[in-house]
């Protein structure tokens, strides 16, 4: 209230006009419900960090909250609080907040809401997600160079799209090195359990992986290849700390810019209702730098990286040979981004079967 | 020289009564300390976590959900303590409950007349009351240790209801996002404003076993069975008889507790489904001193720790953990005081210690 009362007063005194205008000064409220911790320094501590950017960015305009370790089951009312907080845009950043973000935004028309990685919109909520498969294909090319035994570990949360593609790029990826690769997988059925990832790690290594990949957001599967002297890839957020010895690079979610951009279309009231989809080249999907690996490696990755970033090199350039021997894809072309967003089969290669 | 608890011959009525007020006020103490140490103001932050949410209609009435499921699983499971049975694994005939509730409206998504509703809540109770039937028939049959198997349980209902979402039951047209259809019309519970009928469903809940355990011959063989099961027995009371009675008395109100929110709050199954309340009306049945009407205001209480956590989040800032801490804090304090009215520490020399181990 105080701070209220002194910024109303200098933009009174510097502006001359009465005290009433205090109201169009005021700021933005941009708020985001995390489903795990700003702690977990992979999911979820990506988009806090986007948070803080915004902060940062836009500095005075703005003010920020967030609710962490929101379960997905009862979020409806961690949301609903901070459109009733006055929370001017709220970003809700798990799948499982779609149908509680839609439910909330029917009741508040004049709040935004973006809610991250589904696939329902309305007047007033966005989807935004990224291309998360682009630096899978990269991650693939590594693994394959860099496995001794030809075989990676991959230790996955949900068969939904998003991840299943990230599967299938990976190996795209792997086979344009070495067409035998083998990937093996394990369904964690969580996105964040220290514990059982680390398991699942074990068990892959075990079984001859030397390279282990992972779609959920805890740095445990790689602390695991830190010990046993094996390697990997940080997900989501750079773990070279956690692992400085194992991790080959990272694939790191930089929410900032889109954040940034939004919250000031919420500021210049020139938010629309979209779907966003940005990847590398926008700079939302970035690889962390290379680590552990021989030159010819790293110079080859940012090759690949580079390709895909101008556009030359689509991940999922037809003809793809699915699992069942079916073939997909226009020689030379690269799939709808419909099929990917939609993708509920596996590439050739893939020693798994999915959840049906 | 070492600590010695003592059970006290009497217990003062008067502390009785007076123990949850001072665990409170204790609490508000040290959590007015936590917050004034994290640099915040501890009055402002006491307000915002007590006072906050019972001062607007939106919160009283998320105070009130939170606390149905809460209150009708708990007043089960006060019944099930005082006889001495140990249903720990609520939480797995709550998940079943809500499991074969949306069971319906995945097979029969059409359906639509208050008969559906109906048959969603009765077939909650019955998954609920399965659920529970399992630990109560290995203990009657077996002798196995209802603690252990019904914990084991939760799990098993878990991975259930985590395959079926994931697979057969999946929503075709949701992307293989592992979650059904939703409900709608009559597959979901009437609602005033935010408090869906899970709420009345508590309120009648937890009067009628006041009654049972406080008027009725039921409730006197529960009560006997659970201080005195010698004397029940001379008394022509069969324990087998009760253990199945409380089993299925809980699991049936936690099954209809998991058919509620499913129906009431979000109107679909999705994975992974574990809301806690079936462990977290453990506590509440502690907390309301196994007693049904004291299990509402417990489940009152508990609800308003959590809605406050959040508020205080939000408006201060602070981490959920604080908020957990806070929330800890409060049940430690509130158990230590029943403790101390049922016992009373005595300090004992060495030398007294080792008379008594001798003797």
């Amino acid at each position: 209230m105080k701070k209220l009362m002194m910024s109303a007063a200098a933009f009174a005194m510097a502006l001359g006009v009465a005290a009433a205008s205090a109201d169009a000064e005021a700021k933005t409220k941009a708020c985001w419900v995390y489903v795990g911790s700003i702690g977990d320094f992979g999911w979820t501590y990506e988009h806090n960090q986007g948070r803080l950017a915004v902060e940062k960015e836009l500095g005075d305009k703005v003010e920020t909250v967030y609710v962490e370790n929101v379960a997905e089951a009862d979020s409806e009312r961690a949301i609903e609080r901070l459109a009733r907080d006055g929370c001017n845009i709220i970003f809700t950043t798990s799948f499982g907040f779609m149908e509680p973000t839609l439910k909330v935004a029917a009741k508040f028309p004049d709040v935004k809401f973006e809610h991250a990685t589904g696939y329902k919109t309305a007047e007033n909520v966005t989807t935004y997600n990224a291309k998360f498969h682009e630096g899978r294909y990269v991650i693939g090319q590594i693994a394959a160079k860099m496995s001794k035994t030809g075989t990676a570990g991959y230790i996955v949360s949900f068969p939904i799209p998003e991840v299943i593609a990230g599967i299938n790029a990976f190996m795209l990826g792997a086979q344009s090195v070495n067409p035998d690769f083998k990937v093996k997988i394990v369904w964690a059925n969580t996105w964040y359990d220290p514990g059982k990832e680390a398991d699942a790690a074990k068990v892959l290594f075990s079984q001859g992986a030397d390279i282990i990949v992972q779609h959920t957001d805890s740095t445990a599967p790689l602390q695991v290849a830190e010990e046993q002297g094996k390697q990997g890839f940080g997900q989501a957020s750079d773990m070279i700390k956690f692992a400085p010895k194992a991790q080959l690079t990272a694939i790191v979610d930089h929410w900032a810019p889109y954040y940034v951009r939004r919250v000031n279309d919420v500021i210049n009231g020139t938010w629309k209702s979209q779907s966003s989809w940005d990847g590398m080249a926008e700079g939302t999907v970035q690889i962390a730098p290379f680590t552990n690996m021989p030159d010819d490696v790293a110079k080859m990755a940012g090759e690949t990286a580079e390709a895909i970033k101008t556009g030359k090199l689509h991940p999922f350039t037809g003809p793809i040979t699915k699992q069942d021997g079916t073939v997909v894809g226009e020689a030379g072309k690269p799939l709808p981004d419909g099929d990917i967003l939609g993708m509920n089969w596996y590439v050739k290669g893939v020693d798994d079967k999915l959840p049906q | 020289m070492r600590l010695v608890l003592e059970k006290r011959a009497e217990q003062s009525v008067r502390m009785a009564i007076l123990s949850p007020f001072i665990a409170l006020a204790l609490t508000v103490i040290a959590g007015g300390i936590i917050f004034a140490l994290r640099g915040l103001n501890p009055f402002e932050a006491l307000y915002v976590y007590f006072i906050e949410p019972l001062t607007q209609d939106w919160a009283r009435e998320q105070l009130i959900v939170k606390a149905a499921p809460l209150i009708l699983i708990g007043s089960g499971l006060a019944v099930c303590y005082t006889a001495n049975v140990w249903n720990i694994g609520a939480e797995g005939q709550f998940v079943i409950g809500a499991l074969l509730a949306g069971m319906i409206p995945v097979y029969f998504p059409a359906w639509q007349s208050p008969d559906v509703m109906v048959v969603m809540l009765a077939l909650g109770i019955i998954g609920g009351m399965a659920w529970g039937a399992i630990p109560a028939f290995l203990k009657i049959r077996f002798s196995a240790n209802e603690i252990l198997t019904s914990l084991m349980l939760v799990y098993v209902a878990q991975y259930l209801f985590d395959w079926l979402v994931r697979g057969p039951w999946r929503d075709p047209q949701g992307f293989n996002f592992p979650k059904t259809v939703n409900f709608a019309g009559w597959q979901l519970l009437p609602k005033w404003g935010e408090i869906h009928m899970g709420a009345l469903f508590a309120l009648i809940a937890s009067i009628v076993l006041a009654v049972v355990m406080w008027r009725m011959l039921k409730g006197f063989e529960l009560r006997v069975l659970g201080s005195a099961p010698r004397a029940g027995r001379f008394a022509g009371f069969s324990s087998e008889r009760a253990t199945l009675f409380c089993f299925l008395l809980s699991g049936g109100l936690a099954g209809l507790a998991g058919a509620s929110d499913v129906m009431g709050v979000s109107g679909q199954l999705q994975t992974p489904y574990a809301p806690n309340y079936g462990f977290v009306a453990i506590i509440v049945a502690f907390l309301g001193r196994l007693n049904p009407i004291g299990v509402i205001f417990a489940g009152l209480l508990l609800a308003l720790s959590y809605i406050g956590g959040e508020s205080a989040q939000v408006s201060l800032g602070i981490s959920d953990k604080i908020a957990k801490v806070f929330q800890g804090i409060l049940l430690f304090f509130i158990l230590a005081c029943d403790t101390l009215i049922l016992y009373r520490i005595r300090i004992e020399s060495g030398r007294a210690a080792q008379t008594r181990a001798a003797g």
